[in-house]
């Protein structure tokens, strides 16, 4: 038996680079010894791409792209097919928890540095997986054809229209027609099951090509590859990917899964903010409902753009607050990596961003009063001071020395 | 202690190796026995759905305008099915072909009811009324009714005493949906489950034994 | 006259105005305490929705065949109790009423109920059901506390009793007067406060089995994830639990 597997691996060696692919990525990739709790989100994150793909062809085999039948099938979805309420609650909340695992995969960046020299490339390819991310949910959202998905695709789509000139032209170019329609939703179905998919896969490919090339950050932002090699050839703090954190990501995805699909099972909706109620009126291009947000994961942003009182000022402020991430790498000029060796100034600051953040993220969701909007300017301020007086504040702070070898 | 033990495995080297590959093993197989419980969902989600299985719910028909030498199609679960009523010659006629025909007893269990294994693959209380699903067990196709009465009877096959003939692949059934030997169709045609609910009205997609169900 | 009900409607909306929720304003509405396991509650509501509801609103989404599976009667006791004879067993709960008719007739046309219990909320589907009062100036005669001048005419009536809007003077702790408008039903004084609170009762106990069964109605499949829910659970803790021993024994060559 071992001796058949060997020949057959034998056989595809010199074929295929099974074995070598197999080393290079796992079995001898060097990972710093000291990852801890933010380092399990990359690995859960391609677990919900992979989820979501998984179930989103299930779902697409019995989805209607058309007006007149979207909403129903989706219910025939959630009633008639065998267990087809659960493959949609784990795409629709699924999306939930991509997001959750991106957004806690990109804090962690934030905290050690992993953005810095060399790994710059990687952020921006990541953060083109993020907007590739927030499209797909977008035009994914539009799908169900209840109130949320017709008025949220409506008020977004009309962020075109604040372009000078061509913006009107462009937003009719986007949906298809005058208003959102059929037309749009036929599109958005073509785009969500097959392009965007096929881009976020290519470009979490390449976004992992590029971290094995430059290896992994870790928490003290030390630099592993530059030290001394062990008698196996191994960094002195450094241990192969396989099986080390094979077994550990495999423990995260066990706690991840208990937390996910006890949503799944217990709280589907989960009050609102994983399926919202307005999502189960059909779709009435006569009736906007009385308050329209976007799904939590876009909150912080839509309250940037309200905090703008100007059209177009306000999709530019919108634009800018996600521009500004991919310059991130040049924007902190502190002499360290992590949050472990930066001073106070920086730890403040990131404080503050925290609070701008999900205050904003929870002001996007309420309806707009004279103090939300304020308060939502204020937030917005240190959202983007946060970033832009980064060059100075992040010299300023006062740094401690960063050691030789890994601290735990 | 550092990544350098990981080289110099301590005395227990053998203990160890026993105890990682039992729990590699466990991990393993619960692992895999969760993949096949995942799996689950979406291979039955494959199946027909409510929708699907309402619409192929029994179908009832009313026999009591059928003439003799008359066929009369339903659909049920989207399939042709053929009610022909036979006359007392074509029943005679049947016994005579029985050595022509590849299955002339019925003897493939899965193409009939128990009631219909017979000659006349038909309830024995109502000989004359054939019911049978009109595609062709070769590929698929749906058969033409021919008459031994019909002008094109000469000219298909000698000796015609009327049945089913395929246009696709040249297959001939009898008038009991029965195979004749030679053609590519392997089996008789198909006789759906169906009860009597009176003389002249018949429920298609239901067995008596099994009332309920379906 | 107007503008008076319309001052005490903005009062009882303040009055009632309790929790900051992001749905914005509207009446404090009362708690149902829905149990979707509770198979009796489900079947008095099936009928109530069957007789009451489905002149108008149609449930389309959801199958005769499917209530009876889920709620434990037999396909001959959901013919008996739950369908017309035109029906078949595998269909959904629609109705023939015509949209056009319908629309000329209430303004509206009546939405199908398959998920008005996840748009709406159960809580609120209740509240409205106890809120219809008696108002002339609408064209059926009632309106609605939650759901103001809706154009549905109160179907439930022979079981509730006609209610009136009252308006009361209240004066709170710090000595203010406010009034208040409360619901009460046409006749309560004529009535022993047993009788009245009996009847009261038995009506809040109708509306919470059809509140019950329209729960049900928007999520058929709650039952079937209620009962697959713990074991999925089960099952992902023994897998933690040997998964993490695995990860303890690699890394112990680590630590």
């Amino acid at each position: 038996m071992n001796k058949l597997l060997t020949v057959s691996l034998e056989w595809m060696d010199a074929r295929f680079p099974v074995s070598k692919w197999w080393n290079e990525h796992l079995a001898e990739y060097m990972a710093p010894k000291n990852f801890n709790f933010w380092y399990y989100f990359g690995s859960l994150a391609i677990l919900m791409l992979v989820l979501q793909i998984v179930t989103g062809i299930f779902l697409a085999a019995n989805y209607k792209p058309d007006a007149t039948q979207a909403f129903t099938s989706v219910e025939y979805i959630m009633r008639d097919v065998e267990y087809g309420w659960l493959i949609r609650y784990l795409h629709a909340i699924g999306a939930s928890f991509f997001f959750i695992a991106v957004y806690l995969h990109m804090f962690r960046a934030l905290l050690y540095g992993s953005y810095r020299k060399p790994r710059e490339l990687l952020w921006i390819i990541g953060m083109f997986i993020y907007l590739a991310l927030m499209a797909e949910s977008f035009l994914g959202y539009l799908l169900p054809w209840g109130q949320m998905s017709y008025w949220g695709a409506q008020v977004i789509i009309s962020l075109f229209s604040a372009i000078p000139y061509i913006g009107e032209d462009l937003a009719v170019w986007v949906r298809g027609d005058y208003v959102v329609s059929d037309v749009t939703l036929n599109r958005f179905f073509a785009y969500h099951v097959v392009s965007m998919p096929l881009i976020l896969a290519g470009l979490v490919f390449v976004h992992i090509i590029a971290l094995h090339h430059v290896g992994s950050n870790n928490p003290d932002g030390i630099e592993i590859k530059k030290q001394a090699k062990n008698a196996k050839g191994w960094p002195l703090d450094g241990i192969p990917f396989h099986p080390y954190y094979t077994v550990k990501d495999i423990v995260g995805v066990a706690v991840f899964l208990i937390i996910f699909l006890g949503i799944v099972f217990y709280m589907p909706e989960m009050g609102g903010y994983f399926l919202e109620k307005n999502n189960f009126f059909p779709a009435d291009p006569m009736t906007t409902p009385q308050h329209i947000e976007p799904l939590w994961y876009f909150t912080p942003f839509y309250a940037i753009l309200r905090a703008v009182p100007d059209k177009l000022l306000g999709v530019v402020a919108m634009g800018l607050s996600i521009v500004v991430l991919f310059f991130l790498p040049w924007l902190d000029r502190s002499p360290v990596k992590s949050i472990r060796y930066k001073g106070i100034i920086f730890k403040f600051a990131l404080f503050l961003f925290v609070v701008s953040f999900i205050g904003l993220g929870y002001l996007g969701m309420q309806a707009p009063t004279p103090t939300y909007t304020l308060l939502s300017q204020i937030l917005s301020l240190i959202y983007f001071a946060f970033f832009l007086l980064m060059p100075f504040y992040s010299v300023w702070d006062k740094t401690k020395p960063v050691p030789e070898r890994l601290t735990d | 202690m550092s990544a350098e033990s990981v080289t110099n495995l301590g005395t227990e080297e053998l203990d160890d190796k026993a105890r990682r590959r039992f729990l590699i093993a466990a991990t393993t197989v619960v692992g895999g026995v969760g993949a096949g419980f995942a799996s689950v969902p979406f291979i039955l989600s494959m199946q027909p759905s409510a929708k699907a299985r309402a619409a192929g719910a029994p179908v009832e028909i009313d026999i009591s305008k059928l003439e003799e030498g008359q066929k009369i199609t339903v659909e049920w679960r989207g399939k042709p099915v053929w009610v022909v009523k036979r006359s007392q010659k074509n029943l005679a006629d049947l016994a005579s072909l029985n050595g022509i025909l590849r299955d002339p007893d019925s003897a493939v269990e899965e193409q009939q009811p128990a009631y219909a294994k017979n000659q006349y693959r038909c309830y024995s209380e109502h000989p004359e009324i054939l019911v049978v699903i009109g595609i062709c067990t070769h590929l698929g196709c749906s058969p033409t009714y021919i008459t031994e009465e019909d002008p094109s009877a000469k000219t298909l096959r000698e000796n015609w005493k009327g049945g089913f003939f395929c246009p696709c692949h040249g297959s001939f059934f009898d008038l009991a949906g029965r195979v004749f030997q030679g053609v590519p169709a392997p089996t008789n045609l198909v006789v759906p489950p169906h009860t009597y609910l009176s003389d002249t009205r018949i429920i298609v997609g239901i067995d008596s034994s099994d009332k309920g169900a379906a | 006259m107007k503008q008076l009900r319309y001052f005490a409607t903005v009062l009882i909306l303040m009055a009632l105005h309790t929790s900051a929720q992001a749905a914005g304003a509207g009446p404090a509405l009362q708690t149902a305490n829905t149990d979707v396991s509770n198979r009796a509650a489900l079947q008095e509501g099936a009928k109530l929705f069957v007789n009451y509801c489905m002149g108008c609103h149609s449930a389309n989404y959801l199958r005769f065949q499917r209530v009876g599976q889920d709620l434990g009667m037999t396909d001959d006791e959901v013919a008996q109790y739950l369908m017309y004879t035109t029906e078949k067993i595998g269909e959904g709960m629609t109705i023939a009423m015509d949209r056009n008719d319908s629309k000329r007739w209430f303004g509206v046309t009546p939405p199908d109920l398959s998920v008005i219990a996840r748009a709406r909320g159960v809580d609120w589907l209740y509240t409205y059901m106890l809120s219809f009062y008696t108002d002339p100036a609408r064209p059926w005669g009632v309106n609605n506390l939650v759901f103001k001048d809706v154009g549905m005419p109160h179907a439930l009536w022979e079981l509730q009793g006609e209610q009136q809007l009252v308006h009361k003077s209240v004066t709170d702790d710090k000595g203010n007067i406010h009034e208040v408008a409360e619901l009460e039903l046409v006749g309560k004084d004529q009535m022993s406060p047993a009788d009245h609170q009996q009847k009261v009762a038995k009506y809040e106990q109708a509306v919470l089995n059809l509140v019950t069964f329209l729960e049900y109605m928007g999520e058929p499949a709650k039952l079937e994830r209620q009962r697959l829910g713990p074991w999925v659970l089960l099952f992902l803790f023994i897998f933690l639990i040997v998964a993490y021993l695995l990860k303890k024994e690699y890394w112990r060559d680590v630590h």
